[in-house]
């Protein structure tokens, strides 16, 4: 398509363009599955793409953001602005249905709700002492005989676990 | 958009911010010297993570100050081109890694002050304020929980690891005092109901500070000395040799990029 064809692109369709976008990290997941673009708008004549970091230091970060300007523009958009926006920081619950089963078919194990410990520090201390118990399932058996082998895994949204059933190390995509 | 308006003088609210930037940023550097070195591969994983994660919130609270300033200076010429003088961070942080006991004391003895001081920032009255601290303020939480469970896992683990650990505290406590000192600038920031007093956040730290240790069965030194001078720029002579890696790059090719 020529360049500036489509320079009014419904946001429907600007949406439906970025969910065709794969996350450099976790290519199974696109940038809306994962939940990071937070807002799609027209701004006389410009678009307007909010987006929200996962981390703050995720290296990700750039190439998802050079990401999204490449489509955009390989897609007709000439007017295109970018904005950074931190506020609601961005939680694991904006992962879709459909991007947790995508996560476990990949080999990654999909953030566990129940398993985020929301009681406060000190009442989580006393029971600290080495690798903990979950219920994160292997995502190669589904075994729930797992343990955490260490909180940071391959990128800062991953923590490292091991199955005890099937023996496999696997990663987790923790909640946040 | 970075006027903090009539609440307070642009020049305190800057001083405030490169506090805020500054420790995590020569922490993360300092945590950043493992990689490749770590006792163990998830270790050393972990570690480049925490570290990731500091250098991302040095970057909100940077560039912020730099707009705050107003004089052009971004993220970059406030992290590579001042000298150690006009850096604002904690002794804490800049002191050296020692071994792998030592450098998790460090993360935890600073861990466990940023967790209630960054909770207490999301309701300043200065709206980028609180985003940054909620959004550092999650990654806070979860390093927290990393390095309270080692401690205790390090403390009461073998004779070795306990005499290690202890080591490393009773090297590092003199170093904790100055988080909680505060001076004039703070009492800006508390009056113009932007940032909690420091000496507030003792309790809430100690509180933590003594269930883990106790876990971890070590010790509290019972001095109560206290190191000071991040605050101002006067600091200890390990800051140096940090920038001089750190700042390599940007010193000996000025405005290099990738």
């Amino acid at each position: 398509m020529q360049p500036g064809n489509v320079k009014q692109a419904s946001t429907d369709t600007i949406w439906q363009w970025l969910s065709e976008i794969p996350d450099p990290e976790i290519p199974v997941l696109s940038l809306t599955d994962l939940g990071v673009i937070r807002d799609v708008r027209w701004e006389k004549g410009t678009l307007v793409v909010t987006v929200t970091p996962t981390y703050t230091g995720c290296p990700a970060t750039a190439v998802i953001n050079l990401d999204i300007e490449t489509k955009l523009r390989t897609c007709g958009v000439e007017d295109l602005r970018l904005e950074q926006k931190l506020s609601p920081p961005w939680t694991t619950d904006w992962l879709s249905a459909e991007g947790r089963e995508k996560l476990k078919n990949y080999g990654i194990a999909p953030p566990v709700d129940a398993v985020k410990d929301t009681r406060p520090l000190a009442d989580r201390i006393l029971q600290m002492t080495g690798a903990s118990k979950s219920s994160v399932s292997c995502p190669r058996c589904d075994s729930e005989n797992t343990e955490k082998i260490s909180q940071f895994g391959s990128t800062p949204c991953k923590a490292a676990y091991r199955c005890k059933s099937c023996l496999e190390p696997f990663d987790y995509f923790k909640c946040h | 958009m970075a006027m903090s308006g009539d609440i307070i003088a642009n020049d305190i609210l800057f001083e405030w911010l490169l506090r805020r930037g500054d420790t995590p940023l020569i922490l993360g550097h300092r945590v950043s010297e493992w990689c490749g070195h770590s006792p163990v591969l998830e270790e050393d994983i972990a570690l480049a993570n925490v570290a990731l994660d500091l250098i991302g919130q040095s970057r909100l609270w940077l560039t912020y100050a730099g707009e705050v300033e107003g004089k052009g200076r971004g993220e970059n010429e406030l992290a590579f081109l001042r000298d150690a003088w006009d850096f604002r961070n904690f002794l804490l942080a800049e002191q050296t890694n020692g071994d792998f006991g030592k450098t998790l004391m460090r993360q935890f003895l600073i861990d466990a002050y940023q967790v209630p001081f960054l909770a207490a920032l999301e309701s300043s009255g200065n709206e980028r304020i609180s985003e940054i601290a909620a959004k550092a303020g999650k990654e806070a939480v979860y390093h927290l929980d990393r390095s309270a469970d080692l401690v205790i896992r390090l403390g009461d683990g073998t004779p070795e690891s306990h005499k290690r650990m202890q080591t490393a505290l009773d090297m590092l406590w003199a170093y904790t005092g100055e988080m909680f000192a505060g001076d004039a600038v703070d009492e800006a920031m508390f009056d113009a109901s932007l940032a909690p007093k420091p000496e507030n956040l003792r309790p809430q730290w100690q509180k933590t500070v003594d269930m883990v240790l106790d876990q971890a069965t070590l010790k509290i030194p019972q001095s109560d000395f206290a190191h000071q001078g991040g605050l101002s720029g006067r600091h200890s002579e390990h800051l140096g040799h940090l920038l001089a890696d750190m700042q390599f790059l940007q010193r000996a090719y000025p405005g290099a990029t990738w």
